[in-house]
């Protein structure tokens, strides 16, 4: 007992001298929300619209006008030709120009129906759907309230209704991603390159002579990053529910033990990692390449596994953070309870003892 | 105590690096033992078989009557090791260090104070600084605090005093020999000859073998060459003159003088001056010298090496 205490002491003392590093482990999570939060989003908004008036009467200035009013268009500039339309997209003044056409108030008036033309610079095929999509919602709701409660024949409305989410905003996916990327981070790199760091630096050399167990060394790394990862995870929960405004609509308490179980997979995963290595800078290549890269891929929240080709779906669930991600999601956001998550919680912890036998395995009673 | 038989290492894939091979040695209790030899003898590797951090390829080892092998775990109790590296923590202080040693061996500074007090004097007042901060010979002097901390029953020093200034080798060296009367074997290594004097016995070793095992004294007494010290203006030309004047001579640079060590007897300190002479040297000054280690260390080799090859 003696002996944990004094090596915890100690790693204590090695996080806290080592400034540059704590401060990057604190400071990482804050900017990444700050980013994600205000600067990073995939909802498209300001767009710069660029529109072609050919019809210029009353009903197409109060159409655009509408356009205009939505905070998804800012109306760049106004031309009469539709020649100008390739000039404009390739100057870069707008991505997208709209063409109201000659006939399209008298169209509307008379043939209930109207056209009108949409030009997008689809290199990026996310954000030219997106604003197409808004386009037509505008143009709809236009031709409601223009035309008042028309009967006409055989119409289907969907009513589309966004369930825990109904602002779509972006950061309900990223918070969740951000802790389990974080965690990945702190957890497994700081781990593996601390212990490697005694290999390398002879320490381990003066340990390994000495009555203490293995056990005590690798549980004393452990603990530390433990709680400094409760703590930077209550930084990011904080951060978000105040200036994100992303609810924690589950129980926190089961949120927080969720978040232990993958901080402890990530320990060992960490753990793993040192007793396979004996330099700082593969255990970190092995770390950042082999372990964050995948999780950001195949964790589920920058990409939609659901989507992906069958072989990669199969692989994704090798990934620890992906179930993480999912157990969190459905608690913070879904605000599920235990019986929704168990199944992660029980995915996770065999993740946990596989690391934890492996590396018990591996473990080096001498220098190799 | 220590007891070595037969031990063989190798290192390399297809262990075509012969790092240790046949070593024979036994060191009493309560010895002060040397093993000396130049960088890349092996004494590092030795050093790590007898402290149960890598294992001999075949042969045995004992550590107060422990196998090396399969009784580690005590000899990792009863053992003070200070590897050639400086392997403390860097980011903490002097005083963390120590306490942190004393209890990962479950004891306190307090319990054995009296036997690290003298050097602990002296690193008293950079007990607040870190220990990467320290000058070499502080370093040391904490490392050895840190390996004798436990009251080890032996204590293994691997290359103590490399890279530490002449004042701080000698004190380092006192402070040993006040440990071998309290009671402690120690087993040090190191590449100065000058050392060797020192310790009870020495083990020579080089490329992995051990040249002669003796006490440091018997074995300038029973070095039969005799040993000249000589003096030019043109100390490279004379050295390379001399080595050439007969086989059975030896020169090399010995301080600012060099050693000429002749397996024949024949050869006078007349003979050399009259050699030297002859070739124009000025300012020639040549004494006759009683050997010393290094004198012996260098026959060894040369002949080690002809007998090989």
């Amino acid at each position: 007992m003696q002996q944990l205490i004094a090596f915890i002491k100690k790693e204590i003392y090695h996080i806290a001298r080592d400034r540059k590093t704590l401060l990057v482990l604190i400071g990482m999570p804050i900017v990444q929300i700050a980013l994600f939060g205000f600067a990073l989003s995939n909802e498209v908004k300001n767009t710069k619209l660029y529109v072609i008036d050919q019809n210029k009467d009353e009903m197409s200035v109060r159409f655009i006008e509408e356009v205009q009013a939505s905070q998804y268009f800012d109306v760049v500039g106004y031309g009469e030709d539709v020649g100008d339309v390739d000039r404009i997209l390739r100057s870069g003044v707008s991505q997208i120009s709209l063409v109201v056409p000659p006939s399209f108030s008298s169209d509307l008036r008379h043939v209930n129906q109207a056209n009108l033309q949409l030009i997008t610079d689809a290199i990026n095929p996310n954000v030219a759907a997106t604003i197409n999509a808004y386009i037509t919602a505008i143009s709809r709701d236009f031709r409601n309230t223009e035309m008042g409660d028309l009967k006409l024949p055989y119409t289907i409305n969907v009513e589309t209704r966004m369930m825990y989410n109904p602002q779509l905003k972006g950061e309900f996916a990223f918070v969740p991603g951000v802790i389990a990327m974080i965690l990945m981070i702190i957890c497994v790199l700081m781990t593996s390159v601390s212990i490697v760091k005694e290999k390398e630096l002879g320490n381990m050399e003066m340990l390994l002579v000495s009555p203490t167990s293995p056990a005590i060394v690798i549980i004393s790394k452990a603990i530390p990053y433990f709680v400094l990862s409760l703590l930077i995870i209550s930084i990011i929960l904080l951060m978000s529910t105040t200036i994100l405004q992303v609810p924690i609509r589950g129980n926190i308490f089961l949120l927080y033990g969720v978040s232990s179980i993958f901080i402890i997979t990530s320990l060992t995963l960490g753990l793993l990692i040192s007793t396979l290595t004996n330099s700082q800078e593969i255990a970190m290549l092995i770390s950042l390449m082999g372990m964050l890269l995948p999780t950001i891929m195949f964790g589920g929240f920058m990409f939609p596994i659901e989507s992906m080709p069958k072989a990669l779906q199969i692989m994704s669930n090798i990934i620890p953070a992906k179930w993480f991600y999912y157990a969190i999601n459905d608690i913070m956001i879904k605000g599920l309870g235990w019986s929704s998550v168990y199944r992660e919680v029980l995915i996770l912890l065999g993740f946990t003892l596989l690391y934890m036998g492996i590396s018990l395995k591996k473990y080096e009673i001498r220098l190799s | 105590m220590i007891s070595i038989r037969n031990i063989n290492k190798t290192y390399g894939k297809k262990g075509d690096i012969t790092a240790l091979s046949n070593i024979n040695l036994e060191v009493e209790r309560g010895e002060l033992y040397g093993l000396i030899g130049p960088d890349g003898a092996g004494k590092t590797t030795l050093f790590r078989i007898l402290t149960t951090l890598i294992l001999p390829d075949s042969g045995s080892a004992q550590v107060m009557d422990y196998d090396v092998v399969v009784q580690y775990p005590q000899i990792r109790k009863i053992v003070g090791y200070m590897p050639g590296k400086f392997s403390l923590y860097q980011d903490l202080t002097v005083q963390e260090n120590l306490s942190f040693f004393a209890t990962i061996f479950n004891t306190t500074i307090r319990e054995n104070y009296h036997l690290i007090e003298d050097i602990y004097v002296q690193l008293e007042p950079f007990k607040n600084r870190r220990a990467g901060a320290l000058s070499g010979g502080m370093k040391q002097k904490l490392a050895l605090c840190c390996a004798l901390i436990h009251r080890p029953e032996v204590l293994f020093l691997d290359e103590p005093t490399t890279g530490v200034d002449v004042v701080s080798r000698k004190e380092f060296w006192e402070m040993l020999k006040r440990y071998k009367e309290a009671g402690i074997t120690i087993f040090v290594s190191t590449p100065y000859m000058d050392e060797a004097t020192l310790c009870d016995r020495i083990a020579l070793i080089q490329e992995g073998k051990i040249l002669d095992i003796a006490k440091p004294k018997d074995l300038i007494e029973d070095f039969q060459p005799g040993v000249f010290a000589v003096k030019t203006a043109e100390m490279n030309r004379a050295k390379n003159e001399l080595q050439s004047l007969d086989e059975n001579v030896e020169a090399y640079h010995f301080g600012e003088y060099m050693h000429v060590v002749t397996e024949n007897n024949h050869l006078t300190p007349k003979a050399i001056s009259d050699f030297l002479d002859k070739r124009g040297h000025q300012e020639v000054i040549i004494k006759r010298t009683t050997p010393t280690v290094e004198d012996v260390f260098m026959n060894l080799m040369k002949h080690a090496s002809t007998t090989t090859t």
